[in-house]
């Protein structure tokens, strides 16, 4: 066992957690202003299939990196529109969004690389790996810390920035008024759509670099549905830690260690099992979470008789 | 005495309603009016058309000197001194008093919130005014009364000199209703404030206001000095004395008790009591009408006697069973039909037909359908056509979308419907609610036919005419408690109202006035 437990899990563990964190973090920040983005999966997917096009076509990360998310703000206006302006059904739009994106990025694969399948070539470039200095050598701690992409980084920053942002600053009580109670962000004369666009289009461009990371970050590939439904998890991930981001990185983490574990098992256990042990944890966690409101109405129901 | 606010010859027109009708009324700077009259009499809509949340259609208003435009809205109002607090709070339940008072103008430090300055300055509004909040509270765990103060401190953050206030007792205690009276003579004796209130509880007017204006069918009927008038002058002028009664009801002997409700308790949508051991009995033969202002658990009481509600105490028993935890279906198949107060939405399906709205709940008799699976299109048709005569329900065709009909129509076919069920007893809540003249004296004929066929009736109304027309027994809910319970003919209608408004109450220590 001592081949399972080791710092490589630990290490496999926030590999595989950061794409979850990325997109739950810009599933949250709708989620505060109370649309339901079933979509994310689908955003995901194209920005992993972007990122590989615009470093192959520019044989650059950065140009991978700017093409995702470009795109993160064409589908998160694109999302915004339909479901805010239009007032369709957000889950029919998410749904939508999701077949669209795995139907696209076929189609794109077949037509520009003509490939099929998986699609990699020299000319892709991955994102950078940084070392940080001083950390680097101290064992088992350099392992994790040090060494990682940039957009693991980025994401462990985004945490506690993002939370700042929605607790600590004027711009997160709009965004949450405009999701808990619009009229009354309406009534002091503020725009509720404005801060839902806002969200919106974060929540497109943290997916999108999401995507990136999948295809650019460890591997420089993209493969068919290679989103693997990360973005339904990041979504679990949201509703298990009630929208706050330390909680949601807290949950994303969780995912990660239970995927990293299953990959570490299979030498053990048939690996059809340990593929599906990462969804059976966001099961349970959903089960948690509907007992716990349970409970908690519960109590409130109590107080008001 | 300065004036600070001025309708000359004010009208509202609705599609069809004529909301307010040539109003000309002056209202001063230091003092508390009251407007009231009854639903529908125009008092909400005459302080929205001041507060900018619609346009006039004739007339002029002025407030200080400065007559509003055709542009006027409630941003502009609030520029002009003029703050509306709603029956509904605009408030985000999760966020602090402070940072609800705030929101959209919030105090920064750089770029952070500085909750601290923010604090500061709703201890200091509070202060100024004398409304008492602490600002660090989470305004979804505080009371109702405290959230409005919260919502009337928003609305004076501005500095505004007039404030309006949209039924603002409704939703709160008596002890509550005290401590924002307290609050409102505060403001208007300290700051020279104008506070206008929109109401229909008489004792409460009478202790706040200085002067009171009367509205009746969009017009202003009278405007009244508070001291020197009396409650029973405002009720009558309020509910107008010139309906003719054309006696329907014939004495007939009481059947046995059929419907039995006691100490019935429960809760409404916002988790306040809604109904507080209410008990009353229906005899068959009989019509029990229940008075009450709109809000005070009529709709509660409906529910919860058809099992649409969960109760928290008390029972209801049919023939002496108890179908407390029923399900509205096993109550039905029970002998319960009911009319709902609120047609579209839970008396018929506005996309389904017409037959197909007379037919529910008849589907598996084996008349309509054949083992309960395959339906009789032929019967189903001859049935809603006869129905459809019987009830003159005016249709092109029985196949038409129930919701292309009428209002009253609409009614008929819910009305056809649930008598054709042939139960012994009615739930029958606001029968004539929006139906025309016409339409009324034809429902009401029908609801006197089933009650001398035998039938218990609970009849739930807030058209006092018509349940001093129909009911053999009336009882009045305040609150979600019984105030009083009379033979018809021994109570007059302006008596009642003191009843229903809470002034009088049989039950013991608690006469108010």
């Amino acid at each position: 066992m001592k081949e399972v437990f080791n710092v490589l899990l630990l290490q496999n563990t926030l590999r595989t957690a950061t794409p979850v964190v990325l997109a739950a973090l810009g599933c949250l920040l709708t989620q505060h202003v109370n649309i339901t983005n079933i979509g994310i999966d689908g955003m995901m997917l194209m920005g992993a299939f972007f990122a590989v096009l615009g470093s192959y076509l520019f044989e650059s990360w950065v140009m991978g990196l700017l093409f995702a998310m470009a795109l993160g703000v064409v589908l998160g206006l694109f999302y915004y529109v339909f479901v805010i302006r239009f007032h369709s059904d957000e889950f029919i739009i998410g749904v939508a969004l999701n077949i669209f994106a795995g139907g696209l990025t076929v189609f794109l694969l077949r037509t520009l690389f003509k490939v099929k399948g998986s699609f990699s070539d020299p000319r892709i470039v991955s994102l950078p790996t940084l070392t940080i200095p001083g950390i680097e050598n101290i064992p088992v701690l350099g392992q994790l810390l040090s060494g990682n992409t940039l957009l693991v980084y980025v994401s462990w920053i985004l945490v506690p920035v993002i939370w700042w942002m929605i607790y600590k600053t004027p711009w997160g009580f709009h965004l949450r008024a405009s999701g808990e109670h619009p009229e009354a962000l309406a009534a002091c004369g503020k725009s509720p759509e404005r801060m839902k666009c806002t969200a919106s289009v974060l929540c497109g461009v943290l997916s999108c670099m999401a995507g990136a990371h999948l295809s650019l970050g460890y591997l420089t590939m993209f493969t068919e549905n290679m989103s693997s439904a990360r973005g339904y998890v990041a979504f679990a991930c949201v509703i298990f830690g009630r929208g706050n981001p330390l909680f949601v990185f807290l949950a994303a983490l969780l995912f990660g260690f239970i995927s990293a574990l299953g990959l570490r098992l299979q030498k053990y256990v048939p690996s059809d099992l340990t593929a599906m042990a990462p969804y059976l944890v966001t099961v349970i966690m959903m089960v948690v979470v509907v007992l716990w409101e349970r409970r908690r109405k519960r109590r409130a129901g109590m107080l008001a008789c | 005495m300065e004036e600070m606010i001025r309708f000359s010859h004010v009208s509202k027109q609705y599609p069809g309603v004529l909301a307010n009708d040539d109003v000309t009324l002056s209202i001063n700077r230091g003092e508390v009016f009251s407007l009231v009259g009854e639903n529908g009499a125009g008092k909400s809509t005459l302080m929205n058309l001041l507060y900018g949340m619609q346009p006039l259609t004739l007339g002029e208003i002025t407030i200080g000197d400065q007559k509003i435009d055709a542009q006027h809205n409630p941003e502009k109002a609030m520029e002009m001194g003029v703050s509306m607090v709603h029956q509904h709070f605009k408030l985000v339940p999760s966020f602090t008093v402070a940072q609800n008072i705030l929101l959209g103008h919030e105090p920064k430090k750089g770029l952070r919130y500085d909750f601290a300055a923010a604090e500061r300055m709703v201890t200091e509004l509070s202060e100024t005014y004398g409304l008492h909040v602490n600002p660090k509270d989470v305004v979804g765990e505080l009371s109702v009364g405290l959230q409005q103060r919260v919502e009337i401190l928003k609305a004076l953050r501005t500095g505004a000199k007039v404030l309006i206030l949209d039924e603002p007792t409704a939703v709160l205690t008596p002890q509550e209703t005290e401590e924002l009276f307290t609050v409102i003579r505060g403001i208007v004796r300290e700051k020279n404030m104008t506070v206008i209130l929109i109401t229909h509880r008489l004792p409460e007017v009478m202790r706040i206001s200085d002067r009171v204006g009367v509205m009746k069918r969009g017009r202003l009927v009278k405007v009244l000095n508070a001291a020197e008038a009396s409650e029973k002058e405002i009720a009558s002028l309020m509910v107008g004395r010139d309906v003719i009664f054309d006696e329907l009801r014939t004495k007939q002997p009481l059947g046995p008790e059929v419907l039995q409700i006691e100490n019935l308790r429960a809760i409404n949508d916002r988790m306040l009591p809604a109904l507080q051991d209410v008990s009353l009995k229906v005899h068959a033969g009989e019509i029990v009408g229940v008075c009450g202002v709109e809000g005070n658990g009529q709709t509660e009481l409906a529910e919860c006697v058809m099992g649409m509600r969960p109760q928290t105490g008390g029972t209801v028993r049919l023939n002496g069973k108890d179908v407390s935890r029923m399900s509205p279906g096993e109550i039905r198949a029970r002998g319960v039909s009911f009319i709902p107060e609120d047609r579209m939405r839970t008396g018929v399906d506005g996309k389904a037909s017409v037959s197909d709205n007379l037919l529910l709940g008849k589907q598996r008799e084996p008349r309509f359908s054949r083992f309960g699976i395959h339906m009789r299109q032929k019967r189903v048709k001859e049935y809603a056509k006869q129905q459809v005569e019987k009830y003159d329900i005016r249709t092109s065709g029985v196949d038409e979308p129930v919701s292309s009909l009428s209002g009253g129509n609409i009614q008929k076919v819910v009305i056809a419907r649930e008598f054709d069920f042939g139960t012994p007893v009615l739930v029958i809540s606001q029968p004539t609610r929006g139906v025309d003249i016409g339409a009324i004296e034809f429902i009401h004929e029908r609801i006197m036919e089933k009650r001398n066929e035998g039938c218990a009736i609970l009849l739930i109304s807030a058209d006092l005419d018509e349940l001093f027309r129909l009911s053999d027994r009336l009882v009045t809910l305040y609150e979600g408690k019984i105030t009083g319970e009379f033979e018809t003919e021994t109570i007059t209608m302006e008596e009642i109202g003191f009843y229903m408004t809470g002034a009088k109450s049989q039950r013991e220590g608690e006469e108010t006035l």
